[in-house]
């Protein structure tokens, strides 16, 4: 870390997972889930960075591997400057204080064994050994950044509603006071009201404490609300990448158009004109040349079934993989 | 928000009737065993011809056997043997069985493959007769009745902790708790072992139910508990001999096995409404 | 008169913790060829009031009032005739199409069977029936895919049969409740199309369930907002939209993320929680969270009042409401 000030939070380069499937026959050679194929993109200090895609894309497997929960194939992940990937877990251990993570599930993502207190302690307790007073002085803290009491502590889980339990989630990030928190579809399985709420309080938690977020989602204007830059991801790869606005009101790939024109928007009548997306996600077990949209792409031509199109500048901070980028952004 | 709603442990082992029933016959039991330790209302032990065949009476409840012996008493001191004998075993079974099966789901990989095929081997043979094989092998006795129980209690276990402790280790609080740092063996002991408690204890009593059947059906076949001691299983040997001239002394020690296990396998049912938290919290 | 007439429908739920009033006092009534959208948030009685059209309430509840379809009274009918109405005139489709699914039978035996059961075909008239239905839902390779299982379908080929499925007798209504909450974006685009052409083309009423606006918005013609077992709002789509009226309506709209929003703003929350369903309120149950909420609301629950024609609302301080709108009430 020789210029602290230019390093970002996290660093993700040529990240590659692919998932052995199991034989089907002794005969042939297995076959794979190509979840990852080179992945790359840095976060900011401070910014938001949105992550969006279809079921499948790869997107949870990346929050995975930025958490370093698998085995990496290839590729680099660097926090604060600091290579993750190749780390043992013991190795490990210490860095994991700068990076937390809050899981989609406010029911499955909390133990209903320990209460509340030692839930939210659990990553300063996994660091090392800390003083009861220390632990109840950080706890406490923690609970009231995300607007609990410190009464709380010693409730069980199944004593809160969702979206308590999801600022319990969020608490115990935030309790070892990380640089990045990776939010892993944290707002989905919440309510519309209870989703405000915590999707506000994220925002507040940026501004008091500057921590930088990996939110990874499939609401669209959830991404939008929240994030500063948005990549968006297909069959992983990323497809586009750029700040919000840009990426929202002119996007220079097919499918970003498409996955944006899909969400239903209320008190819009009826009728709404859109480019419509035939299939399903398909492909995630072959690696084949050309572009990885072309099976749905309305726009597939010839050479998107030969060349793969690299992701090129398209404006300032605006990058976008596909031949027809230009086109795209004329018509919009 | 609801936890004045929620019910508390008591009230529910109130409201489970299995759980009631089930507790009171194996607490008879287990105060029969307690009692006996240190007074029964005649001898298990001393032999008297004179005073063989009695029939019920005040001084022998339920009469004599064909050496004089006082029957109640000797099913008081078989309901000690039943229990050491089912609480050894059972013991053992955990111990090993558990600590193989969360070594077994925290290490996946060819650990588990060899912990499994090896319950797998043991599953192969039916339990009475492994159990007897391992007494002929180490010649009969209370000690290798139990070590045979026990050790077919080893696989039981091991597979019911793996698959529960695997389904835990896919739940989103373990993740949570690898992302925060917490290696495999910490996280067995905070979250997989609190998870799983009340399945391995509606298992374990229901093996005991299992372990006092066998132990039974060992002693019966003189591989068991030897002479002197009474033991359930001996009992119902040497009445077999007398079916028609005193059925009685069959039928005792009949209903002493019928109850106890009845009443685990009530106690065990029981648990699982009492502990199961889906009951018992609401989401 | 109407295909579907709900009166003063209520239902209740015997829970370990007492008596859950999931739905009370319901009104409304459906022509053929309409569409209604039923919104809310998770307990707020949606389900329970579709569970209660098709009959298929748990056992510890008690329901009352009077459905009654095509001029009979569903609820005094026996089970039997009820079976016989269900995946007939009334089909129903539900979130998980995975779940309703049974995985040991192929799609091509799942698709056959209300087929056989209710229209009593043959074996061959079944399966070319079958054939068809799955082609009509967009299945492509029908005949192939009969003998598939639910595994190996995507789901939103799995929602698909379904909806083959329900479809497979004409029913005169299809409730389907959140069809599309586990689906992709894009899939949920098709399956609402394809929802919606088939309402069209077989002259279907139609009960979509949603929490989502933008859904119910897109797809129906009149909108009942529910909250805390009852209905605070409803009318049509479009005029609700133009009129947010009800205080809970503004907030629910106000609180959603919308496309084009930007980061500037700042997303409106309803304060506090979904109300417990054991220990309602006495009056309005939106008392706890209303900003508007005065002793009135918390004694008797305001009655369903007539804005414009058709467009109910349940509230007192409905003027108050309308003129502080969203901005005003939750900030």
């Amino acid at each position: 870390m020789t210029e602290p000030t230019t390093v970002a939070v996290l660093q993700v380069r040529d990240l590659v997972r692919h998932y052995r499937l199991p034989r089907e026959s002794l005969f042939k050679s297995p076959g794979h889930v190509y979840a990852l194929n080179g992945v790359s993109f840095d976060i900011q200090k401070g910014k938001s960075f949105g992550i969006v895609g279809e079921s499948g894309c790869g997107k949870s497997t990346l929050a995975r591997n930025v958490m370093a929960l698998e085995e990496t194939d290839a590729g680099s992940v660097k926090i604060l400057g600091n290579e993750v990937v190749g780390l043992s877990f013991d190795q490990l251990r210490p860095l994991r204080r700068h990076f937390q993570m809050v899981f989609q599930d406010p029911y499955g993502s909390l133990d209903p064994h320990h209460d509340v207190g030692w839930i939210v302690a659990e990553p300063l307790a996994a660091l090392g050994p800390i003083t009861q007073e220390e632990r109840a002085r950080r706890v406490t803290e923690a609970l009231e950044s995300v607007g609990l009491k410190q009464r709380d502590a010693h409730k069980y889980p199944h004593e809160f509603s969702g979206g308590q339990r999801q600022r319990i989630a969020i608490a115990r990030a935030l309790i070892t006071h990380p640089e990045l928190i990776v939010a892993d579809e944290a707002v989905s399985a919440l309510d519309v009201s209870v989703q405000a709420q915590v999707l506000n309080l994220l925002k507040d938690l940026q501004d008091t404490f500057g921590v930088t977020f990996m939110f990874i989602s499939h609401d669209l204007a959830v991404v939008e609300y929240l994030c500063d830059e948005v990549a968006v991801m297909y069959l992983g790869e990323i497809v586009e990448k750029g700040r919000t606005e840009d990426l929202f009101s002119a996007p220079a790939h097919p499918y970003t158009r498409i996955l944006l024109d899909a969400v239903p928007k209320p008190g819009s009548g009826k009728k709404r004109d859109r480019i419509k997306l035939a299939g399903n996600v398909t492909g995630q077990t072959e690696q084949r040349s050309g572009c990885s949209f072309q099976d749905r792409c309305p726009m597939a031509r010839d050479i998107c079934k030969i060349d793969k199109p690299p992701l090129i500048n398209v404006g300032p901070d605006h990058t976008a993989a596909c031949h027809f980028s230009g086109e795209l952004r004329e018509k919009s | 928000m609801n936890s004045s709603t929620s019910l508390s442990f008591l009230a529910r082992c109130r409201r489970s009737r299995s759980f009631m029933v089930g507790g009171v016959m194996t607490g008879f039991l287990l105060v029969c065993a307690a009692v006996s330790l240190f007074w029964t209302p005649g001898s298990a032990y001393d032999i008297s011809i004179a005073n063989r065949f009695l029939p019920p009476s005040s001084t022998h409840w339920l009469g004599t056997d064909q050496f004089g012996r006082d029957i109640v008493s000797m099913l008081m001191t078989g309901t000690q043997n039943s229990i050491a004998v089912a609480v050894v075993a059972v013991s053992i079974g955990l111990a090993v069985g558990v600590s193989l099966g969360l070594l077994a789901a925290a290490r996946r990989g060819w650990t588990e493959e060899l912990i499994m095929r090896f319950s797998d081997f043991s599953f192969a043979f039916p339990a009475i007769l492994s159990a007897i094989m391992i007494t002929a092998i180490l010649g009969p006795g209370g000690v290798n009745s139990i070590l045979a129980i026990g050790l077919y209690n080893i696989p039981v276990f091991a597979r019911l902790v793996r698959g529960t402790a695997n389904a835990i280790w896919t739940r989103e609080f373990v993740m949570a708790a690898r992302a925060s740092g917490k290696d495999r063996f910490r996280i067995t002991f905070e979250h997989i072992m609190p998870n799983i408690l009340s399945i391995i204890i509606v298992q374990a009593t229901i093996l005991f139910a299992i372990a006092i059947l066998a132990e039974a059906a060992l002693s019966y076949l003189g591989l068991g508990t030897q002479p002197p001691h009474p033991s359930w299983g001996r009992m119902l040997n040497e009445a077999q001999a007398l079916m028609f001239l005193d059925p009685w002394q069959a039928i005792y020690p009949g209903i002493a096995i019928a109850t106890a296990v009845f009443g685990l396998n009530l106690l065990g049912d029981g648990l699982r409404d009492v502990l199961d938290p889906r009951l018992s919290r609401k989401r | 008169m109407p295909l579907l007439n709900v009166t003063g429908l209520s239902v209740t739920l015997s829970t370990a913790d007492g008596a859950a009033r999931a739905v009370r006092d319901m009104n409304f009534s459906l022509e053929k060829g309409e569409t209604l959208g039923i919104v809310g948030e998770s307990g707020c009685g949606k389900s329970i009031t579709a569970l209660a059209l098709m009959g298929l309430l748990p056992e510890r509840s008690e329901t009352t009032g009077k459905i009654e379809f095509n001029g009979e009274n569903l609820l005094q009918k026996p089970e039997t005739e009820m079976c016989a109405l269900r995946g007939n005139r009334m089909a129903m489709i539900f979130q998980e199409p995975m779940t309703s699914l049974n995985p040991v039978h192929t799609i091509g035996r799942q698709v056959m069977e209300p087929l056989r059961l209710h229209k009593n075909m043959t074996r061959a008239e079944a399966k070319a029936e079958a054939v068809r239905l799955l082609d009509r839902v967009g299945i492509p390779n029908p005949q192939e895919r009969l003998g598939n299982y639910p595994h190996q379908l995507s789901g939103g080929q799995r929602q698909r049969v379904m909806i083959a499925m329900a479809l497979s007798c004409s029913p005169d209504i299809l409730i389907a409740d959140e069809p599309t909450t586990a689906l992709d974006v894009t899939i949920q685009d098709q399956i609402l199309e394809l929802i919606q052409s088939l309402v069209r083309e077989e002259d279907m009423a139609l009960i979509l369930i949603s929490h989502d606006l933008g859904v119910i918005s897109e797809n129906t013609d009149r909108i009942m907002v529910m909250y805390g077992g009852a209905a605070v709002e409803t009318g049509p789509t479009e005029t609700f939209f133009e009129a947010l009226s009800h205080p809970y309506s503004q907030g629910l709209f106000a609180a959603m993320p919308k496309l084009g929003m930007g980061r500037t703003s700042r997303l409106m929350t309803i304060p506090g929680v979904v109300p417990d369903l054991i220990n309602l309120p006495s009056g309005c149950t939106f008392t706890d969270r209303c900003p508007l909420a005065t002793a009135e609301c918390r004694n008797s629950a305001p009655p369903l009042r007539q804005l414009t024609a058709g467009h109910n609302v349940a509230c007192y301080h409905l003027d108050k409401a309308r003129t502080m709108k969203a901005e005003g009430l939750f900030a």
